[in-house]
C-alpha cells in the first residue's frame, strides 16, 4: 500500500502523457487528470511525507497541514476550472506547461524545506513563461522575456538567502524564518517580488495581460498566491509587510483607473488585492493570517472568473481595449451576467465570496487598532468596486456601441466560469464551508448588520460616484508608465548611455594616441630629419677658425 | 437567450431601476443613522452614514488623483515602448 503519492509527480507524469494525445482523448484525458489530482489532494491527511536524503540534506517534499491543504485545495480546483475553460484550444505545449505549473505551484505549497520549495519555485518560472509566450506575438515574446529575467532575478536571491541561510542556521526547513541579517532580506525580497509588492511588481502588469487567454486563468491563480502562502508561512507578523500591503492595495487602484486593456487593468487589481493578503500576514494576528488565507482563496475563484470573462470577449471579439469594446451584453448575455459573478465577488458584495475574506482581514486592522490601514483597505474597497464593478464591464458590455457583433462565448468556457460563480455565491452564502477549512479556528461572523450595513453604504455611493464622473473615468487609448519604465526605457538608455560612453573613451583614446604619435615623429623628425640637429654635417670649417683662435690666444698669453 | 432579452428590458428601464437604487441607497443611510453602532473604536464609528460618505469621497478623490498622476507624469502614448525596439 503506497502511503504518500506526491499529487505534484502525478501530474507532472500525467501531462507528459498528454504530449501524445489528440482531439477527443485529449480533451478527454485534460478533465480526468485533474479530477485525479484534485482527489487525491482531497484525501490528504495532515503530516510529513516524502521524505528522503539529498547530497547530506534532509528533504521533505510533502508536508501536508491545515495552511498548505487551503492552498492546494483551492489549486486543485482552479486546475480543473482552468482545464475546461481550455479545453477547446488545440496547442499541446500550452497544455503541457500550464498542467507541469499547477503542479509546481502544488510542489510549493508541499514543500516542507527551502531547497525542494526553491527546486519548485523555479520550475513555475520556467512552465508559466510559457502560457505567455504561446500567444505567439512579437509583444508577448518580448513580455515573456521580461518575466522570465525578472522571476530568474527572483529565484537568485532566494537561492542566495536559502544558501546564506543553511549557512548559519545548519538547517533548510521551512518555517518561520528567525534569523535576521541577509538571509531575512534576501528570501523576504525574493517573496515579494513573487508576490508583485511594488516597486517589484511590474513584471505582472507587463506580462499577464500579453498571455494566452487560456494561460490567463493559471498565472492569475498561481505565482501571486503561492508567495502569499510562502510569506504568511515565512514571514508572519512582520511590521513592513502592513504597509506595503496597504499601499500596495491602492497602488493596483491607482494604475487600473489608467489602464485601457481590460486584462491590464484586472492585472493590476490583483496587485490591489494581494495588498490585502500582504497586509494580513503582516499584522500576524489569527484573524489576519486567516484573512489573509481565506482571501487567497476566494480571490483565485473570482479573479479566475474575471480573467475568464474578459478572456471570453477577446476570444470572441479580438479586442482588448475598453475604447475599442461596448455594447456588446446583448451578444454575449451568459459571459457578462457571469463576469459581474465575479466583479461582486471581488468588490465584497454581502452574498458574494470576497464580502466574507476581505472583509476578515479589513476587521483584523480595525481589531489590531491600526485606523490609517484601516481607512486605506476600506478606499481601496472603493476603488475595487469602481473598476472591476463599474469601469470595466460599463465600457465592455454596456456603454457606447462599438459596433461589435460576437457571439457567446464556446460552452466549455461558459461551463468553466459557471463553475467558479457557482463557488463564489457559494462561499458568500455559506462561509462556514470555506472558514473550517482554514488554518486557525475561525471566530467571525462577516453577516452581522454593521458589517452589511457598512459595506453596502460604502460601495454604492462608489457607484454614484462612478456615474456623476462617467464622462471622465472610460478608457484612453494610452498606455501608463510603472516601475518597468526603469529597465524597459531606463535600461535601454543605461545600455545606450554606456555604449556612447565606451565610444567615447574609445575615440578620445584614439585622437589622443595618435596626438602622441604624431607629436613624437615630429620630434624625431626634428632632431633626426634632414635638417634636424643631430643629422647636420660636422662644421669643420669652423673648427679650423676655433683652432686658429686657440692659438693665438697661446701665443698672446702662455708663450712668454 | 432569455437572459438577453431580460438584460435588454433592464436597459430599457434603466431610469426606473436608478431610481430605485436611489431610494434603497436613502434608505441604507437612514437605516445607519438610527441603527446603534457596533462598535466605538474610532471616532467615525458613531457616524451614521460615514460609509456613504467614504465610500463617495474615496470613489472621487481615487478618480481625480490617479487622472492628475496620469496627466502628468505616467500616461506615455501607446507606441512609447515600441519606437525604440524597432530600429533593433
Amino acid at each position: 500500500m503506497i502511503e504518500w503519492i506526491h499529487p505534484s509527480l502525478v501530474l507532472i507524469v500525467g501531462s507528459l502523457l498528454l504530449a501524445f494525445l489528440k482531439g477527443r482523448l485529449r480533451q478527454a484525458w485534460m478533465l480526468i487528470l485533474p479530477v485525479i489530482v484534485l482527489l487525491l489532494i482531497l484525501g490528504l491527511e495532515p503530516g510529513l511525507y516524502g521524505q528522503f536524503s539529498f547530497l547530506g540534506l534532509e528533504l521533505t517534499a510533502g508536508r501536508v497541514d491545515r495552511l498548505s491543504l487551503v492552498f492546494a485545495y483551492v489549486f486543485g480546483i482552479i486546475l480543473l476550472v482552468g482545464a475546461i475553460y481550455a479545453l477547446h484550444v488545440n496547442d499541446r505545449i500550452q497544455h503541457v506547461a500550464a498542467f507541469c505549473y499547477a503542479a509546481s505551484a502544488l510542489g510549493v505549497v508541499f514543500a516542507g524545506d527551502l531547497v525542494t520549495l526553491y527546486v519548485f519555485w523555479e520550475l513555475m518560472v520556467i512552465t508559466s513563461v510559457w502560457l505567455i509566450w504561446r500567444r505567439q506575438n512579437p509583444v508577448s515574446y518580448a513580455a515573456g522575456m521580461r518575466y522570465l529575467l525578472v522571476h530568474a532575478l527572483g529565484g537568485v536571491l532566494l537561492l542566495a538567502g536559502v544558501v546564506v541561510y543553511y549557512a548559519s542556521t545548519g538547517s533548510i526547513a521551512f518555517d518561520q524564518i528567525q534569523i535576521g541579517g541577509p538571509a531575512f532580506w534576501l528570501i523576504l525580497i525574493a517573496f515579494l517580488i513573487n508576490a508583485a509588492v511594488p516597486p517589484l511588481h511590474a513584471w505582472l502588469a507587463d506580462a499577464y495581460p500579453e498571455s494566452t487567454v487560456t494561460g490567463a486563468i493559471f498565472l492569475s491563480a498561481l505565482t501571486t498566491k503561492t508567495a502569499v502562502y510562502t510569506l504568511i508561512r515565512g514571514y508572519p507578523g512582520t511590521e513592513i509587510l502592513v504597509w506595503l500591503g496597504a499601499i500596495m492595495a491602492l497602488y493596483g487602484v491607482v494604475y487600473a483607473v489608467l489602464a485601457n486593456d481590460i486584462r491590464r487593468l484586472l492585472a493590476y487589481h490583483i496587485i490591489s488585492q494581494v495588498g490585502y493578503m500582504v497586509a494580513g500576514v503582516g499584522m500576524g494576528t489569527l484573524l489576519a493570517l486567516n484573512g489573509a488565507a481565506s482571501h487567497a482563496f476566494t480571490h483565485i475563484l473570482y479573479k479566475a472568473l474575471l480573467f475568464m470573462g474578459a478572456g471570453a470577449v477577446i476570444h470572441m471579439t479580438g479586442k482588448a481595449k475598453l475604447t475599442e469594446l461596448g455594447g456588446i451584453y446583448k451578444y454575449m448575455p451568459w459571459t457578462f451576467v457571469l463576469y459581474m459573478v465575479g466583479a461582486f465577488s471581488i468588490s465584497a458584495f454581502p452574498l458574494f465570496s470576497g464580502f466574507v475574506s476581505k472583509t476578515m482581514v479589513v476587521e483584523a486592522a480595525a481589531a489590531d487598532y491600526r485606523p490609517v490601514i484601516f481607512l486605506m483597505l476600506l478606499c481601496a474597497s472603493a476603488g475595487t468596486f469602481l473598476h472591476t464593478g463599474l469601469k470595466l464591464p460599463w465600457f465592455t458590455f454596456m456603454g457606447p456601441d462599438s459596433g461589435l457583433r460576437p457571439k457567446e462565448a464556446p460552452l466549455n468556457m461558459l461551463i468553466a466560469m459557471g463553475i467558479a460563480a457557482f463557488l463564489c455565491i457559494f462561499i458568500g452564502v455559506y462561509p462556514a464551508a470555506l472558514y473550517a477549512i482554514l488554518p486557525g479556528p475561525v471566530d467571525y461572523n462577516a453577516y452581522t448588520t454593521g458589517h452589511v450595513l457598512k459595506e453596502l453604504q460604502l460601495l454604492l455611493f462608489t457607484g454614484l460616484g462612478f456615474f456623476l464622473l462617467l464622462k471622465h473615468v472610460g478608457g484612453e487609448a494610452k498606455i501608463s508608465a510603472d516601475t518597468d519604465w526603469f529597465y524597459r526605457k531606463g535600461g535601454r538608455r543605461l545600455v545606450g548611455w554606456i555604449g556612447e560612453l565606451i565610444v567615447g573613451i574609445n575615440r578620445r583614446t584614439r585622437t589622443r594616441v595618435s596626438e602622441l604619435l604624431a607629436a613624437q615623429a615630429e620630434r624625431v623628425d626634428r632632431k633626426h630629419g634632414r635638417d634636424g640637429k643631430l643629422a647636420r654635417s660636422w662644421p669643420t670649417g669652423s673648427m679650423a677658425m676655433w683652432t686658429a683662435v686657440l692659438l693665438a690666444a697661446l701665443l698672446l698669453f702662455g708663450i712668454r | 437567450m432569455k437572459l438577453g432579452r431580460l438584460l435588454e428590458w433592464m436597459v430599457r428601464h434603466g431610469r426606473l431601476l436608478s431610481i430605485v437604487m436611489l431610494v434603497i441607497m436613502a434608505g441604507l443611510v437612514i437605516a445607519d443613522l438610527l441603527i446603534e453602532p457596533a462598535y466605538r473604536r474610532y471616532v467615525w464609528d458613531g457616524i451614521g452614514g460615514f460609509g456613504a460618505i467614504y465610500g463617495f469621497v474615496s470613489c472621487i478623490l481615487i478618480i481625480v488623483v490617479s487622472k492628475a498622476l496620469g496627466y502628468a507624469l505616467l500616461y506615455k502614448p501607446e507606441d512609447y515602448y515600441e519606437e525604440e525596439t524597432a530600429d533593433d
